[in-house]
């Protein structure tokens, strides 16, 4: 097993005939993920690579049975495409799109919870992949391995820097997921460690956080108070100085929240491992399992 | 990105809020453009520096005549406070303050819904009413989709305590304000404080607001603001280039590729007694060019006494950021030694172009620790 993807998963990638869809889409359509349509409205008909464009996700589903979306759409038009995938009954749309207004992405939020059952992950994120079965989004599958340790992060590098570590060491993954580095991303630490803690395939996590936000805290308490399994962290932006948002649109301390010793201090009080240093992050691993 | 006070109130005109009347100057010329005005004394001059407590620091005063207002204006022109130097005042008339509001509108990132904060106990330090007197502060949680609802305001209004006969004007205010905030896309708009004056009209005396950057493409307005707010060089120079650089305090240059790679480089720098002297992220797929502006950038701050660059290859192949090195560096004289580490898809093979290239100023670092402690102690 693993979390929100597998060799059941069939992908419809809406915008993928632009440069970055097109690329991401055929690389994971080459490590196995099933890559069943694309969408770009007035192009349905045509196809890239074999892969058939739709006008609308309603399409794409009815002919392909998709059942997630990934969304590469530029930021003003990503809002409603994600509305659309949901409203069309995907249950698992990922949004890999950097720099949609903040009001936007809160409408769409909202707009979900209230109407739909659609997960969503990101926006501003790398997506997500289970090794050996499906990668939907943009993270490099060279450096995984399958296996039982899932990721959860909010940074994309890093989350490449820490599943690499683990790989190095021989510790496969199940699911490594990149929330992203929005202020408001749609699923959060908790959501994904409440997953890989009934995930029967899935024996401990890795988790990496950053400045800004409590969502580290939220994780602190949940993992006090619900998860069985291991955790080990890091958090990025000890040194970080407060007010200047550190790439991330979210990555930013206001006043005294948000930082980084808040989180550590929390996730030690929780019972987690915390590393202060990300290549650590797969021998402090090693040494609890 | 934070707008000064007058370009605020500009947005507050724009959406119907009502602010005193006013003029920006830059220098004491511009203060004859007050004839032209129907501006009434008494007026305060005020400091336009994006940095609080600049009343207590003397960049706030209140004149009665022409006298006045030169000797005033002159004083504050010019003037540091904690580091900001003023460049322009905002001149406007005073206003006969009969109480005083706190009102503010931002995104609660926990219950991601928009928060609205309250309070009639306006004109001092939120944090401290909040911290000594939580009750005084209303909270209002507004569904993004469905909007500010005029019931649950009202009673927000009785809650603050806020008197009933000043409650149609309030609400109308608050309503532009919220109207403010999603509509032109701000991150925050806070309003500290609103005044009531003239027997119970509603005023904003000043003007907190934080712009969404990434909602730039349908506000023209916003390119216009930029333009206006000062930034240092090398900042500009990063901007100009399509960097994500950050000036800090030390002398250790950081070069990464991600926001999060990047935070945590400065960060193991610190844990080996060193200081960043920037955040600069390249971002993905980075290239020979990208590289060599990097170094640029670098170059143009004087307080850097070595580089590190730090790159995880993911899609990224690090023998491609290998070349760009190789290509940014070749046959140059480097100001400083630069440290690098590779680690990742094609690390391998990037460190071994490095190695068939060498420059006497660069150096490669086997792991992320290494390499800081190295440039920390060159």
């Amino acid at each position: 097993m693993s979390i929100l993807i597998d060799q059941n998963t069939k992908v419809v990638v809406q915008g993928l005939t632009g440069r970055e869809g097109q690329f991401h889409s055929l690389r994971n359509r080459e490590y196995g993920t099933n890559v069943v349509a694309g969408t770009r409205p007035g192009k349905g008909g045509e196809e890239v690579e074999g892969i058939p464009i739709f006008d609308s996700v309603k399409e794409a589903i009815s002919e392909t049975e998709a059942n997630t979306a990934l969304v590469f759409v530029p930021p003003k038009f990503a809002g409603e495409a994600i509305i659309e995938s949901s409203e069309a009954g995907c249950s698992f749309v990922v949004c890999i799109t950097e720099g949609i207004p903040a009001k936007d992405e809160a409408k769409v939020f909202d707009e979900i919870t209230n109407n739909y059952k659609t997960k969503l992950l990101g926006p501003n994120c790398p997506g997500l992949i289970s090794p050996g079965k499906s990668n939907v989004g943009i993270m490099p599958h060279e450096i995984t391995k399958s296996g039982k340790t899932g990721v959860v992060s909010r940074s994309g590098t890093l989350t490449y820097q820490a599943v690499h570590e683990l790989t190095q060491i021989d510790i496969g993954q199940s699911t490594c997921v990149g929330i992203g580095g929005d202020p408001v991303p749609g699923l959060s630490f908790i959501d994904i460690l409440a997953l890989f803690e009934s995930d029967d395939d899935t024996d401990s996590v890795v988790m990496i956080g950053e400045i800004g936000g409590t969502s580290e805290e939220e994780a602190a308490e949940f993992i006090s108070s619900s998860m069985s399994k291991p955790v080990v962290a890091y958090i990025a932006g000890v040194t970080a100085p407060p007010g200047k948002k550190m790439g991330h649109a979210g990555a930013i301390i206001s006043g005294n929240k948000g930082t980084a010793k808040a989180k550590i201090g929390a996730l030690k009080k929780a019972g987690a491992t915390v590393v202060n240093d990300p290549t650590e992050l797969g021998i402090a691993l090693k040494s609890l399992l | 990105m934070d707008l000064f006070e007058y370009q605020g109130k500009e947005l507050y005109r724009k959406y119907n809020i009502l602010t005193p009347k006013s003029i920006v100057i830059n220098n004491l010329e511009d203060l004859q453009k007050i004839d032209g005005t129907n501006l009434n004394y008494p007026l305060v001059i005020k400091a336009q520096v994006q940095v609080g407590g600049r009343g207590k620091a003397g960049g706030i005063k209140l004149v009665n005549n022409e006298g006045e207002m030169i000797t005033a204006s002159n004083e504050i022109l010019g003037m540091d406070i904690k580091g900001h130097i003023v460049e322009k005042l905002l001149i406007e008339e005073a206003s006969e303050i009969e109480d005083e509001y706190y009102i503010s509108f931002t995104l609660d990132r926990s219950s991601k819904q928009y928060l609205m904060l309250l309070s009639s106990k306006g004109g001092m330090d939120i944090e401290e009413v909040a911290e000594k007197n939580p009750d005084d502060l209303i909270k209002v949680y507004i569904s993004p989709s469905k909007g500010l609802d005029e019931g649950v305001l009202k009673q927000a209004i009785v809650d603050a305590k806020i008197s009933k006969n000043l409650e149609v004007n309030i609400c109308k205010m608050i309503f532009s304000l919220y109207d403010l905030f999603t509509n032109g896309d701000c991150d925050l708009v806070e309003v500290n404080p609103l005044a009531v004056v003239n027997e119970g009209q509603i005023i904003a005396l000043d003007s907190k607001i934080t712009l969404d950057m990434n909602a730039a493409f349908r506000h023209e307005e916003f390119e216009e603001f930029e333009k206006d707010i000062p930034i240092p060089k090398t900042e500009k120079m990063a901007k100009e280039k399509g960097l994500n650089f950050i000036k800090l305090d030390g002398s250790v240059g950081i070069i990464g590729n991600g926001a999060g790679l990047v935070m945590s480089t400065l960060d193991v720098v610190a844990q080996e007694g060193g200081n960043a002297a920037n955040f600069l992220d390249i971002g993905g797929g980075a290239k020979a060019e990208t590289v060599s502006s990097a170094l640029e950038v670098l170059e143009d701050d004087s307080n850097v006494k070595s580089v590190l660059i730090n790159i995880f290859g993911g899609i990224t192949r690090c023998d491609l950021v290998a070349n760009g090195i190789v290509d940014a560096t070749k046959g140059k004289n480097l100001p400083w030694q630069i440290v690098v580490r590779l680690d990742g898809t094609n690390a391998r093979e990037g460190r071994s172009i490095l190695q068939e290239n060498p420059h006497e100023n660069i150096i490669v670092a086997e792991n992320m620790k290494d390499a800081a402690r190295m440039a920390v102690g060159v």
